[in-house]
């Protein structure tokens, strides 16, 4: 029977037959921990019984999200997973690296067919290299390091087919946005979503990395690009990464097909304070802004980075505004220091923090006071997201959070360019 | 008994900020339920009180931290349109019991609430509410109080093969 590709990476995984509605007790290839779900992970993992995890190898750790350790909390929190991962012998990336999803993918944690899981809901970032990776809890998370398996509803495969060529400073983020604000915040609830069409395969691995990473953001349990030549140069990287090719078979039974054009697509911008809530640059240009975060797991890759020098050339940032760029990795940061981007960002008046998730989610540094403003290319704008539940978060991409950091005003970025 | 209402897609970082995730304690999650946006909650919240959503409840975060704020605050059922896969998941396992009740606006606010899980209805004061089933292999750790439980009334190693 032809099948989706979430079908047939479970089908292979489990080693049988598998449909989508299936309830599976299925292996995972790997399980991600961070700073934040670990600590709780590690106490399940022990109060199942646990003394060994099911493999070392396969357990990846870094701290990203109060790193370094910002509070007597957050470092007690660390030493304990550091204890741990000594214990158990696995590699930890510690706050070194950068941001757990990043870093996941940029170290050939993931293959083309994987099962990963991770402590984390943008753990289905990694469905741009073709595996199936989704975000659990804590429990369930310490399960996955007792046992090395997990219990999975195999979901139903929402394709998303993508056609037209961006114009000029539109892309990936823009069409993320509208796909969210269209699809909306549980449109695609116990689903999976496959990117896919001329446009993804145009897109570069960063791009389709931003795409799946907001898959959560429609209430997926997934999202997946279908693996092609792209994959497998980025595959080809790694000595860890296994090429499979895994794609959907022609007559795969799905749940809907939605259909995009970007030919027409302008500049999109979330406002507070629903990801679903999406309009065009314009309709909120103008709006004055406190804050610009440029970075996360969202955006926050060389390629990013990229585009907002693009942007940037050589103005400064607006004095009425605190930039702060963050690379989501150190990779990606030596990749922009290397290009001179990171010297005009600081020649711009931009605080450039090293690799970590920031203010993403106002957990750590960075955070806005009642009744502030932030922009930001990171994937949340929820109440409280960065900071003071009376403050107000943004979303765009990393060209409008250039143009809006440049003028201290929502901008749309083909404006100033 | 009390009815706590919320709306739709409220979000794990509304049920517990960032800022607050370095604590793992469920009652001490308890006492910054809600902050900033229904502080009265954790304020007035007492054993046993209900919570009744919308669609989308406990979108976002795959933060474990907010069923266990919830937990912790006594909250013994949450009562929701829909909810968010990762948040349905995390509070069977963490103990706390979503319901799945698309009728959940006739709720009041003073009814007191029976559930009827083997027959598939909410009664709140007298009327019955059509609920969604739990599907099969997430009662077995509900009945178990939680997926801890679950593992440990598991024996042997071959639990990944089952
Ligand atoms: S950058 Fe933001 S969304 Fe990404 S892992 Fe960190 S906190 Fe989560």
């Amino acid at each position: 029977m032809a099948k989706t590709i979430v079908e047939k990476i479970f089908s292979e995984q489990c080693g049988r037959n598998i449909s989508a509605g299936d309830v599976v007790m299925a292996p995972v290839s790997g399980a991600m921990l961070h700073d934040i779900t670990g600590p709780l992970a590690i106490d399940k993992f022990y109060e199942m019984g646990g003394d060994r995890v099911f493999d070392p190898a396969k357990v990846i750790m870094m701290f990203d999200h109060q790193a370094p350790a910002d509070s007597l909390d957050a470092a007690e929190n660390q030493k304990k997973m550091r204890i741990f991962a000594k214990e158990q012998g696995i590699y930890n990336y510690d706050i070194k690296e950068g941001v757990c999803h990043q870093v996941t993918m940029e170290k050939g944690r993931v293959s083309p067919g994987d099962i990963v899981v991770g402590g984390d809901s943008h753990t289905c970032t990694y469905g741009a290299a073709g595996a199936f990776a989704t975000g659990i809890g804590s429990t369930d998370l310490g399960f996955v390091l007792r046992f090395g398996c997990l219990y999975f509803r195999v979901p139903e495969t929402i394709r998303a087919e993508v056609s037209g060529r961006f114009s000029d400073l539109v892309g990936p983020k823009d069409l993320i946005l509208k796909m969210t604000g269209d699809i909306g915040a549980d449109g695609a609830t116990y689903r999976a979503i496959e990117f896919c069409g001329e446009t993804i395969e145009r897109m570069g691995m960063a791009g389709r990395m931003t795409c799946c990473n907001m898959a959560i953001e429609m209430g997926a349990k997934a999202g997946l690009v279908p693996p092609d030549a792209v994959t497998r140069r980025w595959c080809e990287e790694y000595t860890s990464c296994t090429w499979k090719e895994f794609v959907s078979d022609p007559g795969a039974t799905y749940h809907s097909t939605r259909s995009f054009d970007v030919s027409d697509l302008v500049p999109q911008v979330a406002v507070p304070h629903n990801v679903d809530h999406v309009v065009d640059v314009t309709a909120v240009a103008g709006t004055p802004v406190d804050q610009v975060f440029i970075g996360s797991c969202t955006n926050g890759r060389y390629e990013d980075l990229a585009e907002a020098a693009q942007v940037l050339k050589y103005r400064s940032f607006s004095n009425d505004v605190r930039v702060l760029v963050i690379p989501a990795s150190r990779t990606e940061y030596l990749k922009a220091l290397r290009a001179g981007i990171i010297e005009r960002f600081v020649e711009a008046g931009a605080l450039v923090e090293a690799p970590c998730c920031g203010p993403c989610m106002g957990g750590s540094f960075g955070l806005i006071a009642a009744g502030e403003v932030s922009f930001a290319t990171s994937n949340r704008n929820f109440r409280g997201r960065q900071g003071s539940t009376s403050g107000e978060v943004y979303l765009g991409s990393p060209a409008t959070a250039t143009a809006t950091a440049i003028t201290g005003k929502i901008t749309d970025p083909r404006e100033v360019a | 008994m009390r009815v706590w209402r919320f709306g739709d897609d409220i979000d794990t970082d509304a049920i517990i900020p960032g800022r607050f995730l370095t604590i793992n304690d469920p009652a001490e999650l308890a006492k910054h339920a809600f902050e900033g946006t229904n502080d009265a909650f954790a304020r007035e919240v007492s054993p046993g009180d209900v919570i009744v959503a919308g669609r989308n409840f406990g979108c976002g975060s795959s933060r474990e931290h907010a069923p266990l704020a919830l937990k912790g605050a006594g909250i013994g059922m949450v009562i929701a349109k829909s909810f968010a896969r990762i948040f349905y998941r995390n509070s069977i396992n963490v103990g706390l019991l979503p319901v799945i009740c698309p009728d959940a606006d006739f709720i009041g606010e003073n009814d007191s609430i029976v559930p009827n899980l083997a027959a598939g209805y909410l009664e709140a004061s007298g009327r019955q509410l059509p609920i969604e089933p739990v599907p099969e292999f997430l009662k077995k750790i509900i009945d178990a109080g939680g997926l801890v439980s679950y593992a440990n009334q598991l024996h042997g190693e071959d639990i990944c093969t089952r």
